[in-house]
């Protein structure tokens, strides 16, 4: 089988134009993902960051082959995932969210029989699997089955498999959910080894620190749309650059905060109900007025946080709502 | 452990890959016979139990209490032995069980619990491909459960009532096994991916074993002539071709359908069950 051309630059490892996926059901059916536009570069860190249920997982199943787009075109190293199913999975290696390892198999044989799929010889993949297992530490675990791992071992060991042929662009969907504190941060460890080396990696995630982390450039996704992109000072630095204020009071909002908006560093004043969220780039003494005009009017503070720019802020100030709402 | 050791071997050392899809699916298929040497045993003990046990009641216990059911059509060594008539039956039946439930269950663990399929469905070979290579992979396994089946039919038996076997045609019998290990295949694809999984149990009760029940197992489809509404409803039953191509294989003498009968409905049969089969799979592989 001959090898289709690229359609796009090699230095673009990614590319989506208008892509939309609508799961079939009553009403139209579930929009998970409404017209994305991404573009990632050969070598580059990508994520994607949004809540669960904003597409993420449906936008990665897409530029691995496993969703059919309804709408737009994507394409993985230049070739359509849609016209090139084949062309594409050469080229990529997918860690999924779930445990997705072969289960009939032990770690070994899991490892081997990917390389076997992708063209190795037996003795060739059964080298490559000894050596992948013995970087990633999972050498003591070669019998086990996936059954007998724990959750980091399991995730390391898709990771390997996903490493097996070499692959020019890894997927990585949640690869840290679930587990625990540690095993995350070892698991980022093993990520920035790979970047450092120039390995391609599209990542989701739903911790924002994660992807504050470990990632060159994010896209905030909600609602199966980018809402912004960038490198996370360039967030910051736009969408995301107040300090947002939140306090909720006894009682609905009292008139007096509404002089806020008259002030030049207030960015925003958002009211509804009893909760004021207040944005600025001037936090300091804020909170202390937002108390003080409820004891004004005599209404008292139930609750009050003060979040610094972060990508959390990013999220709050391009949706208005909280991350984990 | 450290990044350094992990980003070299994730990318340093590693040999060329070169994929094809022959390479692919071939390396699928190493895949299954392995996994197949690694539960021989209990595969082993699930196709020969039942009808080791069958031929035991039938062909030895039974003639030696004196029943009549040891000779067919009639007893008093006027007909062929009932050990003659099942050694078709017995063999065609386990090809089939086994070609359904070799694909079934494992694809309903593939497919629900945790989406294992993902693994396969990510090599480098088309999701329809990935379909038949899971046909041909249980039509080995029901391959393989009609040839263990053979020595259990023909040696089990009571002192007199031996089957009487007489292959003349040795390429009929390896092309009605084959396509008959291949139609039981698709048929389990297709059962696979069209039956909610959480009903799967009611395979036995309303496919498979009405399925044998009425298959010809047990007597040649000529001798149901007698209930002739039946012996059309049992044209239904895909079981039925593989038994008939079997007797005309193997035991000639008893009356069977004739070979464009059973010919024709295999292979057509395994065409179109395989090509919806196939379908089925990579609807419920893709979203």
């Amino acid at each position: 089988m001959s090898d289709a051309s690229p359609q796009a630059s090699p230095d673009t490892a990614v590319r989506t134009t208008g892509l939309h996926k609508t799961y079939p059901g009553p009403n139209g059916g579930v929009k998970a993902v409404q017209g994305i536009d991404l573009e990632v570069a050969a070598g580059e860190f990508f994520g994607l960051l949004g809540p669960n249920g904003a597409g993420k997982s449906t936008t990665i199943g897409m530029l691995t082959t496993l969703v059919v787009p309804t709408g737009g075109r994507a394409s993985v190293v230049g070739f359509d995932v849609v016209k090139d199913p084949v062309q594409v999975k050469r080229r990529i290696g997918m860690v999924s969210q779930n445990n997705t390892l072969d289960n009939d198999l032990n770690a070994f044989e899991n490892l081997e029989f990917r390389g076997r799929y992708f063209g190795l010889s037996a003795r060739d993949a059964r080298r490559r699997a000894e050596e992948l297992l013995e970087a990633f530490g999972l050498a003591e675990r070669r019998t086990g089955t996936p059954f007998e791992m724990s959750g980091g071992q399991a995730k390391r060991l898709m990771i390997c498999r996903a490493l097996v042929h070499r692959p020019e662009v890894l997927f990585l969907d949640e690869p840290t959910a679930g587990l625990d504190p540690q095993t995350r941060v070892n698991l980022w460890e093993v990520l920035r080894g790979l970047q450092a080396d120039g390995q391609t990696i599209v990542l989701t995630t739903h911790y924002m620190e994660e992807a504050e982390a470990l990632c060159d450039r994010v896209a905030v996704v909600d609602h199966g749309r980018v809402l912004a992109s960038g490198t996370v000072p360039e967030l910051k630095g736009s969408a995301g650059a107040d300090t947002v204020i939140t306090v909720t009071y006894d009682e609905d909002v009292p008139d007096g905060v509404a002089k806020l908006r008259e002030r030049e560093d207030i960015g925003r004043v958002e009211v509804s109900g009893r909760q004021v969220r207040v944005f600025t780039r001037t936090p300091d003494g804020v909170l202390g007025e937002l108390v003080a005009a409820g004891a004004a009017a005599g209404v008292g503070v139930s609750d009050a946080a003060q979040l610094r720019p972060s990508l959390e802020t990013v999220f709050l100030t391009l949706t208005g709502r909280d991350y984990r709402e | 452990m450290t990044a350094t050791t992990q980003a070299a071997a994730a990318a340093g050392a590693a040999p060329a890959a070169r994929p094809t899809l022959a390479r692919t699916f071939w390396a699928m298929m190493a895949r299954e016979v392995r996994v197949l040497r690694k539960s021989a045993i209990s595969s082993f003990a699930r196709v020969i139990v039942q009808p080791v046990l069958f031929v035991f009641v039938f062909a030895y216990v039974l003639p030696k209490v004196g029943s009549a059911g040891a000779m067919f059509g009639g007893g008093g060594g006027r007909g062929p032995s009932f050990s003659t008539i099942l050694v078709p039956g017995l063999v065609g039946s386990s090809i089939v069980t086994q070609g359904i439930m070799a694909v079934i269950f494992p694809l309903v663990m593939e497919l629900t619990w945790q989406r294992s399929i993902t693994d396969r469905a990510l090599a480098p070979l088309p999701v329809p491909l990935l379909g038949v290579q899971k046909i041909v992979a249980a039509a080995l396994q029901a391959f393989l459960a009609g040839l263990l089946v053979f020595p259990a039919v023909l040696f089990i038996h009571a002192s007199g009532q031996g089957p009487s076997i007489h292959i003349h045609n040795w390429p009929l019998l390896v092309l009605v096994m084959v396509v008959g290990s291949l139609l039981s295949a698709a048929g389990g694809l297709l059962l696979g991916t069209v039956m909610n999984p959480q009903k799967m149990q009611m395979l036995f009760a309303l496919i498979l074993l009405p399925m044998s029940m009425l298959g010809c197992v047990y007597y040649p489809w000529a001798a149901m002539d007698h209930v002739r509404w039946l012996q059309i409803v049992t044209l239904l039953n895909p079981m039925v071709y593989v038994n008939e191509g079997l007797r005309a294989a193997l035991t000639p003498q008893i009356e069977h359908m004739p070979f464009w009968a059973y010919g024709s409905v295999l292979v057509l049969g395994t065409a179109a069950l395989a090509w919806a089969g196939t379908r089925t799979f990579t609807k419920r592989v893709l979203t």
